[in-house]
C-alpha cells in the first residue's frame, strides 16, 4: 500500500514540477514578447496554451485517481489536496500569460507607444513571485512562502498607479486608447498572476503546516509560533515527502 | 450588514466552522436528531461532559506493563476510537473500562478510571452493576446458543425478571436500535446461530443496548465482517451515538475516521495522540501518529 502511494505520489510530484516550469516559461516569453515586440515569441506563447490544458487535466485526473485509491491521510492527504489547488492556480497562470501574449500581438503593430509606465518592474516582480514559490515547493519553504505572499502588495500598488496613469494618458491622448487599454490589460494581467501565485503560497503554507491561513492577518505576520511549527512540519514533511 | 451576519450564524449553526483549535468541547458534529437551528449552535457549542476518564491509568500484566500512565477523557455520547498497531494497550485499556480484566491472572490496574467521576476499581463497586452501565461487543460475534429473543432478553433477566409484556417490549426496542429487527421479527423464535455474521453481530449489539447501557464498548466489531455488513454496523454506530458514549478500537483506520469523534493513538502501552478525529486525520501533532495513520511505521 505504501510503496504504491509513494510511486504514484512521486510522479505526481515530477508531473507538477514540469508543468511549473512551463509555466514559468510561458510567463517569461510572454513578457518578453511584449518589451521586444516580438510577434514569434507571442505566437509561440499562444499556441502552447493546449499543452498547459493538457497537464492540468492529466494532474487533476491523477489526484483523484489517488484519493480514491489510496484515501490519503494527515501529510499524504494535504500534499494531494495542495498540488490539485496548486495545479488549477498554474492552468490559470498560463492563461494570463496566453492573455499577455495577446496584448502583445496588437503592441507589436502601430501606433507604436513607448511606455513611461513600469510593467517591465512589475513583470520582473511577477516573475520572481512565481519562481520563489516554486522553489518554496520543492524546498517545501514556509517562511519563504510567507514572504511570497508579503510581495503581493507590491503589484497591486503598481497596478493602480499604472491605472492612474493610463487615464491620464487617454485624457491627454484620445487617439492612443486602444494601445494604452492594452497596457492596462497587461498590467491587470500582472496583478493576477501575482494574486494566483499567492494563493500557491498559500496551499503551501497548508501543505507544510497544516493551517489554512487564507483570509487571515497571519499570511505576512508569521508569528513566532509559526516558526517553530515550520521546523517540527517542515523535517517532518522532508521525511514523508522525500523519502521515495 | 445584518444579513452577512446571518447567513454566517446560519453557517457555523452547519457545525462547519467549529475546528480550528478544537478542545474537547467543541466538537464539530451535531447532535444527532437536532435539526440545524438556532437550537442546534447552542448544542454544538455546550461544552461536553468527559464520561469516562482515565487518570495516570496502568494496567499490569504481572511485570509487563501494557498501559503506561494513560490520561484520557472520553466525552459523553459521542464517538471515541482508539488506534495504534497491535499490542499497542488498546484492547486492554478498552476491556478495563468494564473491569474484563479482573480474571485475567496477575493482572492489577493503578491510577484511576472513572465513569461520571466514580472510579470503576473502588471496592464498593459491584461489577454486575458495572457491566450493565458499561456494555460490549466483541470481535467475533458471540450469540449465545439460544433463540433470537433469549439473546437479547438475557440481560434483563439476569437483572431481575420483567415480566413478559415489558421483556418483549424490550427486546423489540433494542433489536429495533441494533437495527435489525426488521430482519427477524419472524424468527424470534429460531436460533441466533443460523443468522449471517452482520446478524449475529447487530444481535450482540442488540443484547448489549437491552439492559440500557450507557456506554457501549466496541472491540474491532466489524473485523469479522464482509464490507456490507460492516458499512450496516457503521452505521448503526453513527445511529446511536448520542444516546450512547461509545468507546470503539479498530483496527481499520479508515473506520476510525470514518465514525468517530475523538481519536486516540497508542503505541507500545503509551497515549501518543488524543484530539478530533478530523484534525488527527489532517494535521496530527506527533510524528508517530502521522506514521502510523500514512502507513510509514516501522
Amino acid at each position: 500500500m505504501r510503496v504504491h502511494l509513494q510511486r504514484d505520489v512521486d510522479k505526481l510530484k515530477r508531473q507538477i514540477l514540469m508543468m511549473s516550469a512551463e509555466v514559468e516559461n510561458d510567463l517569461r516569453m510572454a513578457v518578453r514578447g511584449v518589451e521586444d515586440r516580438d510577434e514569434a515569441l507571442a505566437r509561440n506563447v499562444i499556441a502552447r496554451e493546449p499543452l498547459i490544458d493538457r497537464m492540468e487535466v492529466d494532474i487533476e485526473e491523477d489526484c483523484l485517481k489517488i484519493l480514491a485509491l489510496h484515501q490519503p491521510v494527515a501529510a499524504d492527504l494535504r500534499y494531494i489536496v495542495s498540488v490539485l489547488k496548486i495545479n488549477q492556480d498554474l492552468e490559470r497562470i498560463g492563461d494570463l500569460a496566453v492573455h499577455i501574449a495577446e496584448c502583445g500581438l496588437h503592441l507589436a503593430g502601430p501606433p507604436l507607444i513607448s511606455t513611461p509606465f513600469r510593467l517591465g518592474e512589475m513583470a520582473d516582480k511577477a516573475q520572481a513571485m512565481l519562481r520563489k514559490v516554486l522553489d518554496a515547493f520543492v524546498n517545501l519553504n514556509s517562511a519563504a512562502a510567507r514572504e511570497v505572499c508579503a510581495a503581493d502588495g507590491e503589484i497591486d500598488e503598481i497596478n493602480r498607479e499604472t491605472s492612474r496613469q493610463v487615464r491620464k494618458a487617454v485624457a491627454h491622448d484620445p487617439a492612443l486608447l486602444d494601445p494604452l487599454l492594452q497596457i492596462m490589460h497587461i498590467s491587470r494581467h500582472l496583478e493576477r498572476i501575482a494574486d494566483h501565485v499567492t494563493n500557491v503560497a498559500e496551499d503551501l503554507i497548508y501543505l507544510i503546516e497544516g493551517r489554512i491561513v487564507r483570509h487571515t492577518a497571519e499570511v505576512s505576520a508569521g508569528g513566532p509560533n509559526a516558526v517553530v511549527l515550520n521546523a517540527l512540519s517542515q523535517e517532518k514533511l522532508n521525511g514523508i515527502l522525500h523519502a521515495g | 450588514m445584518r444579513g452577512q451576519e446571518a447567513l454566517l450564524d446560519m453557517w457555523k449553526t452547519l457545525g462547519v466552522a467549529a475546528t480550528e483549535g478544537q478542545a474537547l468541547g467543541e466538537s464539530s458534529r451535531q447532535e444527532p436528531g437536532t435539526a440545524a437551528g438556532p437550537l442546534a449552535a447552542a448544542v454544538v457549542a455546550e461544552p461536553v461532559r468527559s464520561h469516562v476518564q482515565a487518570v495516570r491509568f496502568s494496567v499490569f500484566y504481572r511485570s509487563n506493563q501494557a498501559v503506561k500512565n494513560v490520561s484520557l477523557d472520553m466525552p459523553v455520547g459521542r464517538v471515541t476510537a482508539i488506534i495504534g498497531p497491535s499490542g499497542c494497550g488498546k484492547s486492554t485499556f478498552l476491556r478495563a473500562i468494564n473491569r474484563m480484566n479482573d480474571l485475567v491472572p496477575g493482572c492489577r490496574t493503578e491510577g484511576q478510571l472513572m465513569l461520571d467521576g466514580q472510579d470503576l476499581y473502588a471496592q464498593e463497586v459491584d461489577v454486575v452493576t458495572l457491566r450493565r452501565r458499561v456494555g460490549m461487543v466483541f470481535q467475533k460475534p458471540n450469540p449465545f446458543p439460544k433463540s433470537v429473543f433469549d439473546n437479547v432478553a438475557y440481560g434483563p433477566r439476569l437483572h431481575g425478571a420483567l415480566n413478559r409484556g415489558a421483556l418483549a417490549e424490550t427486546v423489540e426496542r433494542s433489536l429495533v436500535s441494533a437495527a435489525l429487527w426488521d430482519e427477524v421479527k419472524d424468527r424470534l423464535d429460531e436460533n441466533a446461530l443460523g443468522l449471517s455474521g452482520g446478524q449475529q453481530q447487530r444481535l450482540c449489539i442488540a443484547r448489549a443496548l437491552a439492559v440500557d447501557p450507557e456506554v457501549l464498548l466496541m472491540d474491532e466489531p466489524t473485523s469479522a465482517l464482509d464490507p456490507r455488513a460492516t458499512l450496516r454496523i457503521e452505521d448503526l454506530i453513527g445511529e446511536l451515538a448520542g444516546k450512547y458514549t461509545i468507546i470503539i478500537v479498530t483496527h481499520n483506520m479508515q473506520q476510525a475516521s470514518r465514525v468517530s469523534d475523538f481519536t486516540a493513538f497508542m503505541y507500545e502501552g503509551v497515549l501518543i495522540e488524543f484530539g478530533a478525529t478530523q484534525d488527527v486525520f489532517t494535521k496530527p501533532r506527533e510524528k508517530q501518529t502521522e506514521d502510523y495513520i500514512t502507513g510509514r511505521f516501522g
